[in-house]
């Protein structure tokens, strides 16, 4: 059990955060990063179009590889949370909402943020630190 | 028939119950002023609050000595109505109501009483400065209003406890011991975010305090 990486995906398709916890994963440039949420913002957006029942959808929630899945938490205001963890991992959901809650209180309460911009705020950075560490929760 | 007449006697209870206005709210001013006094706002609702307030005065000043000033007035006008109101309910709940005119009881009636009315607990301490006799400092380990702030490295003089001080200032102003007041950060390993609210007093608080303590 392990969390990987946490990516923040403004509403436009940028990678505000990103943040790796656990190794196992392969290191990537910042460009490729940048890349692969911009990728994902669209796969998510095609994945909340094919419905088969009529209406809103939430697309995409967990993506599966046989090493690792990705859990994808689209917020109403049209942020995504991104998770990277094993599989084994059961805790992603939760792991996600409270990444949400602290998103809410450090950065959206602070007045040196700009929405959909970068966020570099040592309060939200020491928030996530406390809350997945070094990925390896108990 | 019957039924027509019950849909329409519906259709008229609705027609009444949309249309008629809800009995105005009192006004403000008609409010029994001790209603509020242990309501609570909400801690999110209010971070939301001072957060526009610190990017409003932001967008409108040149640097950070400018930002704290206004940071600093704006604080002045929320800290001379919380002493009238404090001072106006301690003297209807108390029998002996009283105003401070020493220094040292005026400075523990802000660290408590007024901190508990603001921030809902009293400040952390009051300290005395060793060099200079005409300061005094209030510290508060984790200031309410900056639970959610963190200054960019390139602020990093910022404080936005500023407001704080001109509450303190406005206090202190309103019971006659004119003072400047600044916010300062001073963390320390146990307190990231702990503040220090420093008063400078004017010369003639001192003078009176000589002639009072005989």
């Amino acid at each position: 059990m392990a969390i990987f990486g946490l990516w923040v995906i403004n509403k436009a398709g940028g990678l505000v955060y990103q943040r790796n916890f656990a190794d196992g994963l392969a290191q990537l440039t910042s460009n490729e990063y940048l890349v692969l949420a911009g990728t994902l913002h669209g796969i998510h957006a095609i994945t909340s179009r094919l419905s088969p029942i009529p209406g809103a959808s939430s697309g995409a929630q967990v993506i599966e590889g046989e090493t690792f899945k990705m859990n994808i938490l689209l917020t109403l205001t049209g942020t995504k949370f991104v998770l990277l963890s094993s599989l084994a991992e059961p805790s992603a959901d939760v792991t996600l909402q409270k990444v949400y809650d602290v998103y809410a209180d450090a950065v959206m309460k602070n007045p040196f943020h700009t929405p959909e911009m970068p966020i570099r705020i040592e309060g939200f950075d020491n928030r996530i630190t406390a809350l997945i560490g070094n990925g390896h929760m108990a | 028939m019957s039924r027509l007449s019950v849909l329409s006697t519906a259709s008229s209870i609705e027609h009444v119950s949309s249309n008629v206005p809800r009995p105005p709210r009192p006004s403000i001013l008609d409010r029994n002023l001790n209603k509020t006094r242990v309501a609570d706002v909400s801690g999110s609702a209010f971070s939301f609050l001072f957060s526009e307030l610190v990017q409003y005065t932001q967008s409108r000043v040149t640097g950070i000595n400018d930002l704290e000033r206004r940071l600093n007035t704006l604080g002045y006008r929320v800290g001379s109505r919380v002493l009238e109101i404090t001072v106006w309910r301690a003297e209807s709940s108390s029998k002996a109501p009283k105003r401070e005119i020493r220094l040292l009881p005026a400075l523990m009636f802000i660290h408590t009483h007024i901190w508990r009315a603001v921030f809902g607990k009293p400040a952390d301490a009051i300290e005395k400065s060793v060099e200079n006799a005409d300061e005094y400092m209030i510290v508060d380990n984790d200031p309410l209003i900056e639970r959610h702030i963190s200054v960019p490295k390139d602020f990093s003089q910022l404080s936005c406890s500023s407001f704080t001080a001109g509450i303190v200032e406005a206090v202190l102003d309103g019971l006659c011991f004119p003072a400047r007041v600044t916010a300062h950060n001073t963390p320390n390993s146990q307190y990231p975010s702990r503040t220090t609210i420093l008063i400078k007093l004017e010369k003639s608080v001192l003078e009176r305090e000589e002639v009072l303590k005989t």
